[in-house]
Order: C-alpha cells, then structure tokens, then sequence
C-alpha cells in the first residue's frame, strides 16, 4: 500500500511538473514573441551584406573584434534625420577606437539617400537595403532602431527611437573594444 | 487510511460509495436512498482517497468539477469583456506607448484600465493564457481521476451483485419465477439477439451492452487536450506564421519569416464582371450595383537564395517559379501560403514633364521622373538639363524654408529642380510640386510643365504557416468521435438474479436513453415471463410531487 501510495505521488507530481512547465513556457514565449523576434540581447548578431553608396560590400561578419553601431533609418524619418550628425561627430571620435557605424537605409532610392549623405555631411558607411530583407532579419519597427554590436558579434543593446548625442557616445563606449 | 470493509469481505478505498464487489451500498446516505447513485460506479473518485501532502492538495484541486466549471466561466466572462472595445489588432496603434495612449484618449480611463488589465489583447495577456492553461491542467486531472476508478470497476464488476444494490436500481422488478430454470435461458437467448454480452454465474446473469459509451466524455476530454497542445505549438518559433507584406509592381522584397525567400511582383491585376460577357441573370445586379469585381491578382516571380546567402545579398536570386496570387489560390512553397489579401490602385510612380518656356510655350524637350529612382540629372539635348536637387516623395510643407517629406511613399512627390537652358546657362531654381510651382529664387523665365503620369498598384498579401493546423485537426476529430461515442451509444446492463427463496430479481441500469432499455427489457420479459418491472424514478418523482403539494 505504500508503494502504490509513493508511485502516485511521483505520478502526480511528474504529471503537475510536466502540465506546468507547458503552460510556463507557453505564456513565456507568447510574452517575448511580439518584442523582437528571435532576436535578443546576448544573441549573436545575425550576419548581412549590402552595398554601400560607394558601391562597397560591407559584410557583418566582417567587423569582428570591432564594435558595431547598426542604425536602420530613412530620409523621411525625422529622428533619424536628428541623430545623424551626431552619430557623425561621434563616428570621429571612435572609429579610430574600433567601433564601427553601419547606417541601414530602407529601401529608398539612391538618390534621396545619398542627397541626405551629402547634405548632412556623413562620412560612415550607408548602405540601402533595398529588398528589406535585413530589415525582416532584424524584424526592425519603428525606425529608428539602433542595435549596438560587440566585439565577438553578439548583440549589447536595442534601442528603439532617437537618440542624444549623449546616449550615442555612451553607446560607443559600451562597444568599444576593450 | 481509513478502508471501507463491506459486509461481502471486500475492502473498498475511503469515498466509496457502493461496493466494487457486491454493489452494498457502504454510505449512510446511500443506504437511506431508494436509488443509487451509479455515477464512476459508486466507485471513489481518485482525489477523495489521498490528501495529505501538498501535491495531493493542488491534485484535488484541479479535480474537482466545480473548479473546472469555475475556470470555464472565468475565461467566458474574459472573452466576453473582451470583446467590449477593440482588440490592438484593430487599433491604429503599433507600440507598446501609442497604444496605451490610443486606449486613453478614445476610451478615456475604462480604456486604460482595459488595456492596463490585458483585455485589449486578450489572447496575448498572460492570465488568459494562465486560465487556459488551468483548464487544461484541470481537463487532464479531473479525467484521470475519473476515468480509472471507472474502467477498473466496469472491468472487474461481479455478475452477481447483492440484493440492496438491485433494489436500489431504477428499473426493478421482484417476483415469481414462472419458466424456473428456462427464464435464464430464454433471456441469454433473447438478450444475446438484441446484441448484449451475457455473462452467467450460478443463480445470477449479467448483460451488457455499449460499454465504450461510458469512454465518450474522456475520449473527447483527450481531444480537447490535443487541441490545447496544438494551440500551445503556435506559440514555438517556426510552427506559425501570420505576417503581411506590401509589394508594389515591378519591386522583389524578402517575405517576412520566410528566410532566404523573395518575391518580385510583375503586375496586380482588378477585373470587373462585363455586363455583356457575363450570365444573363446577373446582368441586373451588375445595372443596379455598378462594378462587381470578379477577380483580384497578383502575378508574382519567387525567388529563393543560395544555401547560406546572406539577408541582403540578392546578386544571385535563383527563380523558383512564377504564380499568379487570386483570393482563395494562394502560392504555396516549403509550408507557406501568400494570399491575396488587400490592394492600392494607382500609385504614382513616373512624372512626365517638359521643359518650356512660360511666355512662348516653346517646348525644350522632355524628361520623365522615376519616383521609385529618381536620377541626378536630366539631359534634353540642345544643351538643356534639368538637375534634381531635391525630391520629396510625400510633401508636407516647408520648415525653416526646408521642403519636408512624410513618409517615403510618392503620394505627394515635390521636387527642387535647377533648369538649364541654352538661353540660361546659370540655370533657374524652381521647386515643383502637384498644382504647385514656387521660384525661390526670383522669376523664371523657364518652368516644368507637368504632362501625365503613370501609375502602378499595391498589393497586399498575407503570408501564413501553419504547422500546428494538423494538431488541431486530429483533436477536433477526437472531441468528436468522444461527443459521438457518448451520444449515439448507451451503457446498458440488465442483472437477473434468483434468491435462495425462489425468486426472481431483475434490475437494469442505462447511462442514457432510459426507454431504450425498457423497451429492451419488454421484450425479453415477454419472452421469458421475468416479473414486471417498475421505474423506481418515476415513483420517486411522483412522491415528489405530492411533498410538493403537501407543503405547498
């Protein structure tokens, strides 16, 4: 009789572990699914190509044991148009520091994009992507969106809206590699 | 633990209410009843024999019917909440913060308490999903612990069950055995054609039928929890996809969650019904209605990329197949559909002007602007240009005498252009934009004079995966197959008994559809002379009745 008795308590307690943990990490995933998906801070980057208005390939993978500071904007976005110059005064201060910009533009046309480059005076790399394909890799919204890369290529942060130049360099710094 | 030790020598766990062996009734209560309650048997229902450690105690918890039935109306009464004000979903709203405000500013502080509580995304809330969770938590236990207390006792039922037991059956009959020893045989005879298995000990016969009906509840029980698991599935990544993309003609973008897939759109196409070509009788709802659209399409190329390309590499797209996108005949690839969902006509898409001269009207060549790439400069010929130098796809107004744009879409398109003209080589600065012209920098005496434009369309497409959809499926088809087994089929069981006076005892019990076993039981009483039964329900019912009416 206490035999059975111990089997159904480790029966009902196996049972109980197995319902909850379900349910646990169900509402867990569901929770976490509409922020940003698959991706969060501490993964690894996902790696991406696209050219650059120079006609440059400029590959993820390709700046490790550089930081990265990956902004995805666009010209119509008027945050976007704000950080810009000084994410440049920043990018002067750190690129000799190794961090790296990657400014991501989304599928506009080359023209409105390298009128803006010309206009604002920005000597980082902007590259257009233009199929919106590293856009859905990033599952990106709204823009801006900035992601700060460490050296071994994981992600440190995701900062989703504008920035003070304050916040920029502060985020240069916390990639910078050491 | 206290067992339950019956006059016939078996020892029944605590909670029972008749015995497994002989059917005495063991409670109080049950002695004191006419009728016994033949609920699981009158066998204890699991969660009444253990409760001591805390296991046991969330154990009986979630056994329990009326925690069950509690959590059911607990998550009717949220999903009707629910549907109060609109869910995020249909809210002009995408963060997290303009939603909340959203909610505030239209529905004033109920909206913010609602959305604040979940309610505005009740699905997504985590003590919805918590109460679903709990229901299924309860489903499992509460079957558990009912349905092998049950199948044990059906399995090892007696033939012969004591009197008190068949006394207390709602079919009942007592009295003479006429046929003597033939009454049996001629009721296993008569009882086996109307399908019953029978079962015969000295003195005593027990037929049954339908047995599995009793299974039914369980079987459908089992359905729903496959169904729960399947919804559960949803929520892993790569088991479902519910994503919406919009592709304008002549563009190939990355499908949303379809890593490694793109799709170029050549051409959305509107066809309306003709009101000469179509069937004669649906020529009069065409006259009354207008335009019925009879078809909306998008043709479509999917592209794949190499094995291990990268997002954004797209140099080297490999063509998978060419579709065309109708509603209901969607592209299907590696578990995907896109459907045809929504549409925008007639998005602009090139600007045609010419270059004139506003007193002559003399016309120095042409040039036409690509909205989707738009070019730095434009060569006339005979020494005239036009040099873009600014393009603002949807203009918004100055600020700071700077021309703004509000979005990247070519609703408004305005452009800063400089006119170069052999009579001008310096050139003439004009800002163009539709039904508007503005010479910032003194009169020209050249303009671009808008001509035509050309437009293409917007599709919307949806683009599902759904790999949970079978899940759902198989356990839709077992909470049926448990709703038909425990409908279309009842449990009878009829149990003859001769006493050691000479008598005859007969008792039927049915879990259902008790007319379906009296009329059973008329047969072979007839048959085999067995006394008369009596309904001890209805007796019991009258009685009733005239309490009613004495207290009344």
């Amino acid at each position: 009789m206490a035999q059975t008795k111990r089997n159904r308590f480790f029966m009902r307690t196996f049972i109980l572990i197995v319902l909850v943990f379900a349910i646990v990490y169900t509402i867990f995933t569901n929770a976490t699914k509409d922020k940003i998906e698959v991706l969060g801070i501490g993964d690894q980057a996902p790696d991406f190509t696209l050219v650059d208005l120079n006609g440059e390939q400029h590959r993820l993978s390709d700046y490790q044991g550089q930081g990265v500071f990956i902004n995805f904007w666009g010209t119509w976005c008027k945050p976007c148009a704000k950080e810009m110059p000084a994410m440049n005064r920043q990018y002067e201060v750190y690129k000799e520091q190794g961090v790296q910009i990657l400014a991501v533009n989304i599928a506009q046309s080359d023209f409105e994009v390298n009128r803006f480059a010309k206009q604002y005076g920005l000597d980082f790399p902007i590259v257009i992507d233009k199929t919106k394909s590293v856009m859905e890799a990033y599952n990106i919204d709204p823009l801006p969106t900035t992601l700060l890369i460490n050296q071994e290529g994981k992600i440190e942060q995701i900062v989703r809206g504008g920035m003070t130049e304050k916040d920029i360099s502060q985020f240069m710094e916390q990639i910078r590699p050491k | 633990m206290n067992n339950i030790i019956c006059a016939c020598g078996h020892e029944n766990p605590e909670g029972t209410v008749l015995c497994g062996n002989c059917g005495r009734p063991l409670t109080e209560e049950a002695e004191n009843s006419k009728l016994v309650d033949m609920r699981y048997e009158g066998s204890a229902r699991r969660s009444q024999t253990y409760n001591k450690t805390i296991i046991d105690k969330i154990w009986n918890f979630f056994s329990s019917v009326k925690v069950g039935i509690t959590i059911i109306l607990m998550i009717i009464v949220a999903a009707a909440i629910g549907t109060i004000l609109p869910q995020v979903l249909y809210v002009p709203a995408t963060t997290e913060a303009d939603i909340a405000a959203y909610y505030e500013r239209v529905y004033g502080t109920f909206g913010k308490i609602y959305n604040d509580l979940g309610l505005s995304d009740l699905f997504g809330s985590w003590w919805f999903q918590t109460l679903i969770g709990m229901l299924g938590i309860s489903l499992v236990i509460a079957s558990l612990d009912r349905v092998i207390p049950l199948y044990k006792s059906l399995k090892k039922q007696r033939i012969k069950r004591h009197e008190s037991f068949m006394k207390r059956q709602r079919i009942f009959a007592t009295g003479e055995d006429i046929l003597g020893e033939d009454s049996f045989n001629i009721s296993e005879r008569k009882l086996k054609e109307l399908r019953y298995k029978v079962k015969r000990e000295d003195g005593a016969l027990l037929a049954e039928k339908g047995r599995f009906s009793r299974w039914g509840p369980y079987v459908n029980h089992i359905g729903l929890i496959i169904f729960l698991f399947g919804v559960m599935l949803r929520a892993l990544p790569g088991f479902y996809v519910d994503e919406t993309m919009w592709i304008r003609e002549g563009e190939t973008r990355a499908i949303p969650e379809a890593p490694g897939y793109y799709l170029e759109s050549k051409e959305f196409i509107l066809e309306t019904y003709e009101n000469n070509q179509s069937n004669e009788v649906f020529s009069e709802a065409i006259d009354r209605v207008g335009t019925i659209v009879s078809n909306y399409q998008t043709n479509v190329v999917l592209f794949k990329n190499q094995e291990n390309a990268l997002p954004g590499q797209i140099d080297n797209l490999q063509q998978v197949k060419e579709s065309s996108i109708q509603v209901n005949k969607p592209l299907k690839f590696d578990g995907y559909s896109v459907f045809q969902m929504d549409f925008r006509l007639n998005e602009l898409k090139t600007m045609h002007f010419n270059l004139s001269n506003k007193s002559t009207g003399e016309t120095l060549g042409a040039l036409a602007i690509d909205l989707v790439n738009p070019e730095p400069l434009y060569d006339l010929g005979n020494g005239s240009s036009v040099e873009l130098k600014g393009y603002y796809p949807d203009f918004s107004g100055f600020e700071n005498g700077e021309p703004q744009t509000k979005s990247p879409v070519p609703n408004n398109p305005a452009f800063l252009v400089k006119m170069y003209t052999p009579n001008t080589p310096e050139g003439e600065t004009s800002f163009v934009a539709i039904k508007q012209t503005v010479e910032p920098l003194g009169v020209n005496a050249y303009k671009l004079e808008f001509q035509n434009v050309e437009t293409r369309d917007v599709s919307g497409l949806t683009i599902r995966k759904d790999e949970s959809l079978w899940v759902l499926a198989i356990g839709g088809l077992i909470f049926m197959i448990g709703v038909a087994q425990g409908s279309y089929w009842n449990h009878r069981r009829i149990w003859l008994h001769k006493t050691n006076d000479g008598r005859l005892i007969v008792a039927a019990h049915t879990n259902k559809n008790w007319f379906g076993v009296k009329k059973e039981l008329d047969i072979v009483t007839e048959v085999a002379h067995l006394p008369q039964y009596i309904d001890q329900h209805d007796l019991e019912s009258e009685e009733f009745k005239k309490d009613g009416e004495k207290s009344s």
